[in-house]
This record gives C-alpha cells, sequence and structure tokens, in this order.
C-alpha cells in the first residue's frame, strides 16, 4: 500500500527528459552530489507537457532537492531511451516511490526493478488522461488497484509478474542472494 | 529456434530455450564506459566488497567516450575513476583517453577491437549495444546494477525474446543507405514497436552491406524498443572479424523451424530517403515531404553514422562545395579519424574535403549526439534546426531542449548541408 500526489506526463517520456545528459557526470554515491539528481528529475520535459493537464508544473521546484510527488503517472513507452540507470536513480531520489505506466521501456524496467528503486505498475486503460497532477492516488499492490482519492476514480493495474520477486527480495543482488547465486 | 534463442540457450547451458523463458546466463564480454562505468563499480564494491576482484579481467572492456573534450571537472573525474579501476584491477582491455589507446565510441570501437565475435554474448552499460549484433551475436544494454552483478559473477538474467523478423529484398539503390532501412523501419513499427523482442535483419540488400553499414541497422533497435538486433555472419563478418581476432568463436544461425513473431519485407529498390522529425526517432517522413525545411545545421557524427562509411558518403557529395550552414564532423573513433587522412575521393583526402567545405571537425567521442556538458563540441544551445546522421531526436537529446532534431542518412544530411535546407540526395548525387 502506497499514497501520494500524483505528477502526471505524456507518452514515450525518454530518459534524457528524466534526467538531461548533462547532469549524469553527478557522482551517484556521494550525498552533496546524488541529491542533484533529484533536483533535475523530469527537469527534460518540454514546459507544456510539466505537469499534466495544467503544464509548467516542475516534479522539483528549483531551490529543491526532492519533489513534492511520490507517485508519476505516465503514458507509452515510460523510459525509452538510454540505459542509464541515472534515470531511476533520479525519480527515486527525488522521492518517487512508484510509476504507473501503460508500456515501459525494456532497459528502464529491468533497472528500476533490478536495482530496487521503485515499483514500475503498468495500467490497464491509460490513467495519464485521467488523473490530474496534484491529485491523491493510493496503490494497493494486493488487489492491483489505483485509486483516486481526490475524484474518487478506480484504475486496475496489471500483475508484477516474474519480477514480483525481485521486488519482493529489494533488489536484484538480495535476490541473486536468496537463490544461491552469490554467496551470502 | 532463432539466433537469438540457439545463442542464450548456449550460454545458459541448455539444449533449448522458448521466448518467455526467465534464464541465467554466462557473459563472454561486458563493456562500460565513462558514464555508467563509475557508478558499476560503486556498485560492484559496495555489493562485493571494496577488495573484490572482477570476475574476468580479460572479459571486461572499458571504452571512455562520453564526456571526454571538456573542461567539466566531474566528467573528468569519471575518466580518472575508470583509469584507477582499470590499474587496481589490472585490466588490459582499458582504452584510456590522452594515450595513443584512446578509442572513441564504444560500440564501434568493439568493433574494431575484435570483441565482437559470432555467436557470443556481449553487454553493455550503454542502450546501443544492441550494434554488435551486426556480427550475429546476442548483445543488450542494462544498467549500472545488472553490470556489477556481472562483474562480479560473470552472469545475468535475461528473459528469451521473441523475434521479430525484417527482411531487405532487392539491390540498395545509390542514394539510399542503412539509415534509410532503419528509420523505415521504426517509423513502421513505432518507437515500441519491438518492446522485449529482438531484431532480425535479413535478406540480400542486407548482406550487400558492409560490416559499418550492417551495425547502423541493428544500432537502431533500440530506437524500436528492441531488446536486441541481430544478422547472421556470413563471409563479409568473417573477413572483418580475423583481421581482428585470433579468438575463437562459433558460428550461429537461426534454424529451418525457427518460429518468428512476425515478418516484415521490403523491395529496397522502392525505398525512398527517410527522415524522423522532431522529436521521435518513429516520426517518420519522406524527404521529399519535408524538403525545403530550413536549417541552422548539420552533424555527422556517432556510432550510428560517424563511420568511416558514412564520411565517404558525406564527402561525396560535399566535395569541391561549401556547406551553407554549421557542419560538423565527428568520427566515432581514432581509427575512423585517422582514416580521414588516409582515404581519398578523386585524390583528395576525407579531411581536406570537410576542410575546405567549411565544416568545423571535431574530435573521436560522442560529441555532441547526447548533449553532454555545455562545452561538448556541436552541442545545441538554443532553438536550432539540425539534421543528423545521430540515432535520437528526443527533446533535448543533443543538448537544448528548445533545439528540432531531424535525423537522416550521411547522405541526406550532406546534401542539406550545402543548400542549408533539407534537401533530397538524388537531387545532387550525378
Ligand atoms: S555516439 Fe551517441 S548513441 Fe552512440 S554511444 Fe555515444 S552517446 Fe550513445
Amino acid at each position: 500500500m502506497m499514497e501520494g500526489k500524483a505528477y502526471v506526463v505524456g507518452d514515450a517520456i525518454d530518459t534524457d527528459q528524466i534526467i538531461p545528459a548533462e547532469h549524469l557526470v553527478y557522482s551517484l554515491r556521494r550525498p552533496e552530489e546524488r541529491r542533484m539528481y533529484g533536483r533535475f528529475a523530469m527537469s527534460g520535459i518540454p514546459d507544456t507537457g510539466q505537469g499534466l493537464p495544467f503544464g509548467s508544473l516542475p516534479f522539483t521546484r528549483s531551490d529543491a532537492y526532492q519533489s513534492e510527488y511520490t507517485i508519476v503517472i505516465a503514458g507509452s513507452n515510460f523510459g525509452c531511451g538510454s540505459s542509464r540507470e541515472h534515470a531511476p536513480f533520479a525519480l527515486a531520489e527525488a522521492g518517487g516511490k512508484a510509476v504507473v505506466a501503460t508500456s515501459y521501456a525494456r532497459i528502464f524496467y529491468r533497472n528500476a526493478v533490478d536495482g530496487g528503486f521503485l515499483v514500475p505498475f503498468e495500467s490497464q486503460e491509460r490513467v495519464n488522461d485521467r488523473v490530474r497532477t496534484g491529485d491523491i492516488v493510493s496503490i494497493d499492490t494486493k488487489l492491483g488497484l489505483l485509486v483516486n482519492k481526490t475524484t474518487g476514480e478506480e484504475h486496475l493495474l496489471r500483475p508484477l509478474g516474474d519480477v514480483a520477486d525481485i521486488l519482493r527480495a529489494g533488489n536484484v543482488f538480495e535476490y541473486a542472494r536468496q537463490s544461491g547465486l552469490i554467496a551470502t | 529456434m532463432t539466433i537469438t534463442e540457439k545463442i542464450l540457450a548456449k550460454h545458459a547451458g541448455r539444449k533449448r530455450v522458448a521466448p518467455g523463458d526467465s534464464i541465467w546466463v554466462d557473459v563472454d564480454i561486458l563493456m562500460t564506459h565513462d558514464v555508467c562505468g563509475p557508478p558499476t563499480i560503486d556498485i560492484f564494491r559496495r555489493e562485493f566488497g571494496q577488495d573484490a576482484r572482477v570476475w574476468d579481467p580479460e572479459k571486461l572492456v572499458v571504452l571512455p567516450d562520453h564526456y571526454i573534450f571538456t573542461a567539466n571537472h566531474h566528467a573528468n573525474r569519471n575518466v580518472r575513476l575508470l583509469r584507477e579501476f582499470a590499474a587496481d584491477q589490472s585490466l588490459p582491455h582499458f582504452y584510456d583517453v590522452g594515450t595513443p589507446r584512446y578509442k572513441g565510441v564504444c560500440h564501434i570501437a568493439l568493433a574494431e577491437e575484435g570483441f565482437n565475435r559470432p555467436g557470443s554474448l556481449l553487454i553493455g552499460t550503454d542502450s546501443h549495444t544492441c550494434t554488435s549484433g551486426a556480427f550475429g551475436l546476442f548483445s543488450t544494454g542494462v544498467g549500472n546494477t545488472d553490470a556489477a552483478l556481472i562483474m562480479g559473477t560473470g552472469k545475468i538474467w535475461l528473459k528469451v525474446p521473441e523475434t521479430m523478423r525484417f527482411v531487405f529484398d532487392g539491390a540498395l539503390p545509390p542514394y539510399l543507405m542503412a539509415k534509410d532501412l532503419i528509420l523505415a523501419v521504426i517509423g513502421e513499427i513505432g518507437c515500441d514497436g519491438a518492446t522485449y523482442r529482438a531484431m532480425e535483419f535479413d535478406g540480400e540488400a542486407v548482406y550487400s552491406l558492409n560490416m559499418q553499414e550492417r551495425m547502423t541497422l541493428t544500432n537502431m533497435a533500440i530506437e524500436a524498443g528492441g531488446k536486441n538486433g541481430v544478422i547472421a555472419p556470413d563471409d563479409v563478418t568473417m573477413a572483418y572479424v580475423r583481421e581482428r581476432t585470433d579468438a575463437s568463436f562459433e558460428i550461429v544461425r537461426s534454424g529451418q523451424s525457427a518460429r518468428f513473431h512476425s515478418e516484415y519485407v521490403y523491395d529496397v529498390s522502392k525505398l525512398e530517403p527517410v527522415v524522423a522529425k522532431p522529436h521521435r526517432p518513429d516520426n517518420r517522413a519522406m524527404v521529399t515531404e519535408v524538403a525545403g525545411t530550413r536549417l541552422d545545421r548539420a552533424y555527422v557524427g556517432s556510432c550510428t553514422g560517424g563511420k568511416l562509411e558514412d564520411f565517404e558518403a558525406a564527402a561525396g557529395i560535399i566535395k569541391g562545395n561549401e556547406v551553407a550552414i554549421d557542419t560538423f564532423i565527428v568520427p566515432a573513433t581514432t581509427e575512423i579519424g585517422r582514416a580521414l587522412h588516409s582515404t581519398h575521393v578523386d585524390g583528395m583526402s576525407l579531411y581536406d574535403i570537410f576542410e575546405q567545405a567549411g565544416c568545423k571537425l571535431g574530435n573521436a567521442s560522442c560529441a555532441a549526439c547526447l548533449g553532454g556538458p555545455p562545452d561538448t563540441f556541436g552541442r545545441n544551445m538554443g532553438t536550432e534546426v539540425v539534421i543528423s546522421t545521430t540515432n535520437r531526436n528526443f527533446p533535448g537529446r543533443m543538448g537544448s531542449k528548445q533545439a528540432s532534431v531531424y535525423l537522416a542518412s550521411p547522405l541526406t544530411v550532406a546534401a542539406s548541408s550545402l543548400s542549408g535546407v533539407i534537401t533530397d540526395p538524388r537531387t545532387v548525387l550525378v
């Protein structure tokens, strides 16, 4: 079960929009640098697409390192483009807990799961056309249900399938340890 | 089984695999670069210990290429971190910046240095790792976490993909290049048309291409969401590989009974020069539909369009003319950079052709293909309209998110650089 403010975007949000390439120079380990990923998360999205349906609502305010939004709601092919793990990392660093999209690019989805950054839910319908940025939404993982508490609407999510085991373990290392692939 | 399924089965130690199977496979080569290498190393140490050793130094290839010629001190630190790691782990295949070993763009360097071996399994921390599949191997891009797990164990879990087959029949006309073929495919199936799937390229027109052009096809598999792109090896592949490595390998081809998810057949003689309009690689238009669009700059470079073949094609059009707009020439690798001097068209070197035409020549690296720090060569800084031989045109990809990028073949880019508007190469090719 998770609950938070929704941030809504469109289709084919590629990794350059999630975290522009010029910021990839920062360390993902040093605290004073890694917070920059939170600051610049989603900053590559053109203004009109930032925080639908309104636009011009940045994910992270320019004076902040954390976003007020914790659940990203997107259309199709979220995270297409590069293989940069910096993308799910940046969303998590900003405080993101989950993404709900109609579909994902393969590498982003895998990175989100294997690194244990956030949960990539797939929605059965285009939830990003129904939810507005700022709405309070809750996700019930067991029921596979997203509830828009602001409007009362409910939306079905697809089962997590194969990757549920890795998500449950925490990340792919824990999963590999539990399955005996890495010595503990 | 398809070529992809056969390679995955072999590396999983199984007789058979089927699409949808989740398997652990042994990795033959892991490649990383300056953007994803340092965070991968951090995770490797976090998970396996500060003194951990990589699973097999012979199998790890480290190629700094992304942010090389910049004053950005964080970027330079990343190259330094790779250098320290390579020294600490005694890595034999580190191609350091500022040394004669420096190569440039990783995917082309892997080919040139003989790491693309038919039948093998190659993983890289870069989405365009699918490029290597041109050599009849399985290759795909992963993130830092997966790469760190490979660094420690030599293994990765993969889901066996279904295979989509793309057959190009006929003889390629002189005004078309591999870039036109792949842009046509992506335009047809869309940016997610091959998500979770393998893309196998086949047909007479594909086998008539040299290895550089074949790499353009597999390179952009990821722009359709593909997990890997692959072309079965032939004599052309063998000749290229044998020149560059003594390593043993095994040739694998799709079997008679291979099952494909779908098949697309093209008669290349009927295709036309294509562009991808802003801001998506699947936003296809015929060059004739956008001809006359005003441009601010032209860019020839990257792992897609910065190979020797690409510069030869561009030089054939540019020779003896002056460019009308800022035109950037960036060889993918130092080997290609040297070849610009030693390769001639009608007695003139490619380098001289570009220089006399007023082009701006840069050093081998990824350069403006992915924007990068503000001092990156050729980077968009404002509202430029660009025609480029690179592979992505999402907002901000080449620097500024106000800029507009058209993707096209080197022939179309060269023809457009002379007129300053999008120009059909058929109007200038004699
Ligand atoms: S040239 Fe461009 S696409 Fe190729 S590896 Fe470099 S940044 Fe990536």
